[in-house]
Formats: structure tokens, C-alpha cells, sequence
């Protein structure tokens, strides 16, 4: 069975959809600026910048889709109504449409501010809608609720990894045979004084605070952390079968996905890089792919001094000499890092990448690290004819390795 | 001074409108909360909660259950102001 991406959909630090986005993106554009919340002062935090999402979701939604959905869910469903728009809003059995959505923290904004309401204001303020607001499962159940998707609503939970291990589950759901589309992706909301500190105290983002649109610089000698996005990302995967009868667009095939983990340590990646590159393989023995098929990758490569090299170690591991003849982008030099949201937009640029025969830019590399000699893309760059294969990675705390791999479609 | 119980439906409107997105025309005293305005147990709680601060009334839980209609709302909060 093939499988097929027929929509797409974005909102992210770059812009409020899939087009701008992409367009900012390959225009080499930033999505990083300073915060200029009042809380950013008043708690003195440390790391004062970061990717806000660039269209924010009260100009999108209505006043009661706001107040119902934490921020995560919000951005959720305005990535998923665009995806499955630009899908044709397909008709499909309610029985045979399933979500697997995701997010690495979920409802945070909405968890903190009721406990800042209960103490301020006693039990009797703090809002019914509190536990379907903040649960993780939230913005996918928002979105089955949107599209009447009653084959099962999903949310996999694998911190910076998360959505690309919901794209990688809907290969699963689709081959089941039960399901003729499934919605996957993922989002995240978590640019609140908390997030940032917690990040700030573990040092694992940036304190570039005086240049905040040059601070997130994946391979770049003077990196020193990852910069925080928040947004979220979409894409209606079908049956190819299913697509065609219903005489869909199609972007891409989705060809392969796949999960490991290290076992190694809580929050550091495997210095040997052995689950990310199992990962890698998988998910181009699932293609049915050679190594010498792989073009393009969309690393996860979040601009911090240690995860970088592990990733670079593990591509090597994998690729061998072949890797000098893969075109590398790290899209996080310009959206920020959307953790839980992360795969899913990326996943939307790697399937453009293919469909455009363009591989997007990384900004900020001003002097690529030593220790990472890889064929880094700084301006947009052309792809070659024919079939050509692509994948995207996502690692997380919890050592989770996701890779989904993307076929152009002929 | 105490509001009249037009100004407590037109208040009270106003908090059903931005809970729910109706419109303050359709909050009228004949309608039920649940079976004319669609308004389920969380939002007239939300609501409740509101008219409290909005109108300076204490609602306890127990008699949230007897706010059938928007008269019974409007009676209650302007009989306890």
C-alpha cells in the first residue's frame, strides 16, 4: 500500500500558513525576536527572545474557539482546517478518518494560569474548561471534533520528537487497512515564563538576547543553545488508492517511519548516535530505499553545542561517504525549535522541498563547526530531477529518535 | 444602587455572548439555558461565575441547578444583589 500526503498546513514563527512560511523561509528569513511580555522583566528571565508564532491564532479563530482551546490546541486547529482546505476537504467515512496529533508539553498556558487563578482567586475561579484544556491529547481532540473523525484520535507523546512520531504512526493506522485518511502532525504553545526557565536553568537555549534573530545557528562554531518557537504543523496522509479516486493533488509519498530510543541518558543525546542512526535506517528500510536514494535531509539539528555533532555522528554512521552528496537544511535557524511541534513543520518542508525540488536555507552559518563537515544548504538550492527521496528528523529528551522519510511523486 | 431587571437581562446577555458567541437579542426571559440556547453545564458555569464578579451576587452551586430559564437567572440575581 502507498501512502500520500494530499495537504498541508502551518503556523509558525515565519507565517500563518504554509505559503508565507515558505516563502519567508527560502527568502532566508528570521522568525526570532524579543519578547515583549511584561513578564520578561518582571521575572527577570534569562533568555528574553524567542519565535512567536508570526499570525497570532485570536486574528484566525473566534473569540469562543479561543477561550475554549489552550494556545497549543489553537494553533493545532488552524494548521489542521488549513491542511485539510488545501486536501480539497476530502468526503470520507467519519468511521475511517483518524488524527494522530501531538505536542511535547500541551496545555501549559492553560495549566499555569488556573493555578495562578487558584491562588489568587480561590477554587470557584479557576474555569470549568481547565482539564480538556490542558490535557496533551487536547489539540487532537479538537481537531477530531473539527473534521468528525471518529477512527481514532491519537496523541504520541515523545517530547521534541513528537510529531514526527505521529506521522510516522499514521503509515501504521493507514496500513491497518481500518483507515482511508489520517491528519498528523503536531504543535506546540509554550512561550511562557516557565518553559523559558526551565530551558534557561537546564542551559540548553541560546542567551544570544542582543541578537536574537542570529540565535539559533545550527553547526555554526559560536552556537550555544536552541531558540524557542511555538506553532504547529499538519498533513492529510491517504491511501494513494483513496487519493486518486477522489481525484486529489499529491505532494509526496510518506514512505517511511520510524521509532527507537537510546536507553542512554535522560536528556543527552548517544554520543555514538547508534538510535538515531537505527532510526535513519528503518525508515529507509520501510522505502524500500537505498542510502545512495537520500537527497535531502531536514535534520533536527537544533543549533546546541552537543546534539549538532550527535546527529552529525549518527548521519555519518549511516551514510558513510554518501553524506557529502546530501543536501542538509536545518529549518530551526529561522522558525526556532516548535519542540513538539517541530517535526510536523518540518515534515511540511521537506515534503515542499520535494514537490519544489528545493531545498530550503540555513541562516546563521557564518562559520560552519569543523567537527560537522556537512554539505549544509545556506541559499535555496535545487533538487535534482527524477525520483528522489528525502527525510526529516526529530530527537527529544527521553532519548526518542522519529525519522520519516518522503518519496517525490511522480 | 440596584439594577433593574432589564439592565441584569441585558448584563447577563453580555456574559452569554461572549461565553458562547449568541447573540444578546436571543437571551430572552422565556428561553431555557439549556433547551432554547444550547448552553451546556460548563459554559453556565463559566457564566455563573462571571455574573457573580459582573453583578456582585453570590450563586451557590446548589442553586445553580434551578436556573432553568434566563427569567430565573434574572429574578435570582436581582432579588440577592
Amino acid at each position: 500500500m502507498k501512502i500520500v500526503v494530499t495537504g498541508l498546513g502551518a503556523t509558525t514563527p515565519l507565517g500563518g500558513d504554509v505559503k508565507s512560511t515558505w516563502d519567508a523561509l527560502l527568502a532566508g528569513k528570521s522568525g526570532i525576536s524579543t519578547l515583549e511580555q511584561p513578564w520578561v522583566a518582571q521575572y527577570e528571565i534569562p533568555v528574553t527572545f524567542a519565535g512567536q508564532a508570526k499570525v497570532p491564532a485570536s486574528e484566525v479563530l473566534t473569540l469562543q474557539e479561543c477561550k475554549r482551546l489552550d494556545p497549543s490546541s489553537q494553533f493545532a486547529l488552524i494548521a489542521a482546517r488549513e491542511a485539510w482546505a488545501d486536501a480539497g476537504a476530502p468526503e470520507v467515512e467519519p468511521e475511517r478518518l483518524a488524527v494522530e496529533f501531538s505536542t511535547g508539553i500541551g496545555g501549559v498556558w492553560t495549566l499555569l494560569d488556573a493555578f495562578d487563578t487558584l491562588k489568587e482567586r480561590g477554587p470557584r475561579r479557576v474555569l470549568p474548561m481547565t482539564v480538556p484544556m490542558l490535557m496533551p491529547n487536547g489539540p487532537a481532540a479538537a481537531i477530531g471534533m473539527d473534521l468528525a473523525a471518529r477512527g481514532g484520535v491519537r496523541t504520541s507523546v515523545s517530547a521534541c520528537a513528537s510529531s514526527t512520531e505521529a506521522i510516522a504512526n499514521a503509515i501504521t493506522r493507514l496500513q491497518s487497512g481500518e483507515i482511508d485518511i489520517v491528519v498528523a502532525g503536531g504543535c506546540e504553545a509554550a512561550i511562557h515564563p516557565l518553559p523559558i526557565s526551565a530551558f534557561a536553568a537546564m542551559h540548553a537555549t541560546s542567551r544570544r538576547n542582543n541578537e536574537p534573530e542570529l540565535a539559533s545557528r545550527p553547526y555554526d562554531v559560536a552556537r550555544d543553545g536552541f531558540v524557542m518557537g511555538e506553532g504547529g504543523g499538519a498533513m492529510v496522509l491517504e491511501t494513494e488508492e483513496h487519493a486518486i479516486a477522489r481525484g486529489a493533488k499529491i505532494y509526496a509519498y510518506l514512505v517511511g517511519g520510524a521509532v527507537t530510543s537510546d536507553a542512554y541518558h535522560i536528556t543527552a543525546p548517544d554520543p555514538e548516535g547508534s538510535g538515531a542512526a537505527r532510526a535513519v535506517l528503518a525508515a529507509l528500510k520501510q522505502a524500500d530505499a537505498g542510502i545512495e536514494d537520500v537527497v535531502h535531509i531536514n535534520a533536527h539539528a537544533t543549533s546546541t553545542p552537543v546534539g549538532d555533532i550527535a546527529e552529525y555522528t549518527a548521519l555519518k554512521r549511516v551514510f558513510g561517504d554518501h553524506l557529502g552528496n546530501i543536501a542538509i537544511s536545518a529549518t530551526k535557524a529561522s522558525t526556532g525549535h516548535l519542540l513538539g511541534g517541530a517535526g510536523a513543520i518540518e515534515a511540511v518542508f521537506t515534503v515542499l522541498a520535494l514537490k519544489e525540488r528545493t531545498a530550503p536555507p540555513t541562516i546563521n552559518l557564518d562559520n560552519q563547526d569543523p567537527a560537522i563537515p556537512l554539505d549544509v544548504v545556506t541559499s535555496p538550492r535545487k533538487l535534482p530531477e527524477g525520483p528522489i527521496l528525502a527525510i526529516s528528523n526529530s530527537f527529544g529528551f527521553g532519548g526518542h529518535n522519529a525519522v520519516v522519510a518522503f518519496r517525490s511523486y511522480e | 444602587m440596584a439594577l433593574s431587571k432589564d439592565e441584569v437581562l441585558a448584563g447577563l446577555a453580555e456574559l452569554v455572548n461572549e461565553e458562547t458567541g449568541l447573540a444578546t437579542e436571543s437571551v430572552q426571559m422565556d428561553k431555557s439555558f439549556s433547551d432554547d440556547l444550547d448552553i451546556d453545564s460548563i459554559s453556565m458555569m463559566t457564566i455563573v461565575v462571571n455574573a457573580e464578579d459582573k453583578f456582585g451576587v453570590k450563586i451557590p452551586d446548589e442553586e445553580v441547578s434551578n436556573l432553568v430559564t434566563v427569567a430565573d437567572a434574572v429574578n435570582y440575581i436581582a432579588d440577592n444583589q
